[in-house]
């Protein structure tokens, strides 16, 4: 994947500014920035929620431009979301099958959905791989927190992505929890590329290969955390106001 | 990972017996409704009451599917069953031709039309949607009105009778209103089979997935426009096909229905039976007419009482008849 001056607006202001970057396969890359620094908006970019206002996208060799978004997982990059979003009413296993499903049938009207045993198996793993399965039967929306944002990532990752694209994949967890996401993303990046939005730094500085800090839309830097960590421009907009923020 | 908070009770043996009877209803479901409708005439006051319930419950059943699977309020399904009714009247009043042509002619006007209606209402979302459906609804319905010399304008379509249904080898005495009863049953019977079966499909779990979530929906790589517009024409059919048998049995089609009072009735029988079960609407037309029915013999404003019960149900069950036995019998 790379991007190329990348720029949205929304009416008068400017979300992203000139964003060119490129992501290298099987690494984990993070993005920080202060709140409203356009890491949001970079996201749903690079996962076809929202189309630029400028610059090109490419993933494998092809531009992205005019893709609709539901093609875009088809074509390898799938997403988490921040906010837990998931299918609340259907069962947990149901959650993970519809999105297996979405690469066997789409539109028949006519076939048995429980003919798909392909999809079954793939969500049945799924669900094991994140200690899902005894809960495979319940409700979604009966889930605690902490399951439902590992129910997000079993629904993104199904799809096998070449790209994986987090949203904030420890968002309101505890330490034991986010210590038992950080295995799973790690064991994740041994197969794929991630990209991930984080606030939780010590977390970022050791878990990934790759950080780009954006501020006021615009990429501050990029690099390893040990030159993000002496980036003294950083240290002024961004970490320095964080000592002390887990 | 462990994420395992709270581990599953352990279910109770009364209430897994309760919820193997429902996991066996739904999965008998088919043979279920074709059974109820084979005793409705013998046990409703009324055979006309009970071709009623058939129509009705057809166009509620249909209009679930957009509905309670799909998550799309629409306040235009009237368009479809008058479409159906209409174009199959006219089609036996003004061109001769045979009940079952005319039925596909029906089936066939009103899915175009929930086709061009749906392109145009699936763009908005929410309440604009409902908004948008209702007015189109109301266009078709303005048509009908003007359009006198193929409608008969205020005083309906009349001038086209099925008194024998011809079929090869045999004929059935489409006056005998038994017969008629069982002669339309059929045709019901088939259709409730056909949603059953689009229920069970991928395509039918794509539909609940765009309705718990239509974002995520997305991102699973759905193209939700693409299968909501499916869903809007599926449904728009299913009733449609409910207004060719209406027209069939009344011999006339009033205008009014066309008009959004009747559009709010199929809403009204849906959320009564409960939206977003395979029995729901059925039980909902049945609720609803048997109501009408009873409540009609009394008094000339039987409309007032439907209507306080169906606000009950919406303050106090809003799953509906159906809905609030099934989370009953799961939470026992």
């Amino acid at each position: 994947m790379s991007v190329t001056n990348i720029g949205k607006q929304f009416g008068g202001l400017v979300a992203l500014k000139d964003v060119t970057a490129d992501f290298q396969e099987g690494q984990i890359t993070a993005i920080i920035g202060p709140n409203g620094a356009g890491k949001s908006t970079f996201f749903n970019i690079l996962s076809g929620a929202l189309a630029p206002s400028s610059g090109t996208l490419r993933f494998r060799g092809t531009d992205m431009a005019g893709v609709p978004q539901h093609d875009y997982v088809h074509r390898g990059i799938s997403r988490s979301y921040q906010i837990t979003n998931i299918f609340p009413n259907l069962s947990v296993l149901e959650n993970v099958r519809v999105a297996a499903q979405a690469f066997r049938s789409r539109m028949n009207i006519w076939a048995d959905r429980s003919a798909d045993s392909d999809s079954q198996d793939r969500a049945s793993a799924m669900l094991a791989s994140v200690g899902l399965s005894a809960r495979a039967a319940a409700p979604a929306k009966f889930l605690a927190h902490g399951q439902q944002r590992a129910l997000e990532i079993a629904i993104a990752l199904v799809a096998d992505p070449a790209l994986l694209l987090l949203d904030e994949p420890t968002a309101g967890m505890g330490p034991e929890e986010t210590r038992e996401m950080v295995a799973l993303i790690e064991k994740l990046a041994a197969q794929r590329t991630i990209l991930l939005v984080e606030h939780k730094m010590k977390m970022i500085l050791g878990l990934s290969d790759r950080v780009l800090v954006l501020h006021h839309g615009q990429l501050l830097a990029d690099g390893t955390p040990k030159e993000i960590q002496a980036n003294s421009e950083v240290r002024r907009v961004y970490l320095g106001q964080n000592d002390g923020y887990a | 990972m462990s994420f395992i908070r709270n581990a599953e009770l352990v279910p109770a043996p009364a209430r897994r017996s309760l919820a193997t009877l429902f996991s066996n209803v739904s999965r008998w479901r088919v043979p279920l409704s074709i059974l109820a409708l084979c005793i409705m005439p013998w046990v409703l006051p009324s055979q006309a009451l009970a071709v009623n319930v058939l129509i009705y419950g057809l166009v509620a059943v249909g209009y679930n599917l957009l509905f309670g699977y799909t998550g799309l309020l629409s306040f235009g399904h009237a368009a479809f069953f008058g479409a159906g009714a209409y174009a199959t009247g006219i089609a036996i009043g003004a061109f001769g031709v045979h009940w079952f042509i005319a039925m596909l002619i029906g089936v066939l006007v009103s899915g175009l039309l929930a086709t061009v209606m749906g392109m145009l209402a699936i763009r908005t979302r929410g309440i604009y949607f409902s908004m948008v459906t209702l007015a189109l609804a109301q266009l078709v319905y303005y048509a009908a009105l003007q359009a006198s010399s193929w409608t008969g304008g205020e005083n309906g379509l009349r001038g086209f009778t099925v008194s024998t249904l011809h079929l090869p080898g045999f004929s059935v005495n489409f006056l005998d209103p038994l017969v008629k009863y069982y002669a339309i049953m059929i045709v019901v019977a088939a259709a409730l089979w056909f949603v059953s079966r689009v229920l069970n499909s991928p395509f039918g779990a794509v539909i609940e997935a765009i309705r718990e979530n239509e974002t995520r929906a997305r991102a699973c790589g759905y193209d939700v426009e693409r299968t909501k517009l499916l869903s809007f024409i599926l449904s728009g059919i299913l009733c449609g096909l409910a207004g060719t048998l209406s027209a069939m049995h009344l011999s006339i089609v009033p205008l009014d229905s066309l008009h959004y009072h009747t559009s709010g009735l199929i809403v009204m029988m849906t959320l009564l039976g409960g939206a977003g079960s395979f029995f729901g609407p059925f039980i909902g037309a049945l609720a609803f007419l048997s109501m009408e029915d009873i409540f009609s013999l009394w008094t000339s404003n039987w409309q007032l009482i439907v209507g306080v019960i169906f606000i009950l149900f919406v303050l106090y069950l809003p799953k509906g008849i159906w809905g609030t036995l099934i989370s009953w019998g799961k939470s026992r």
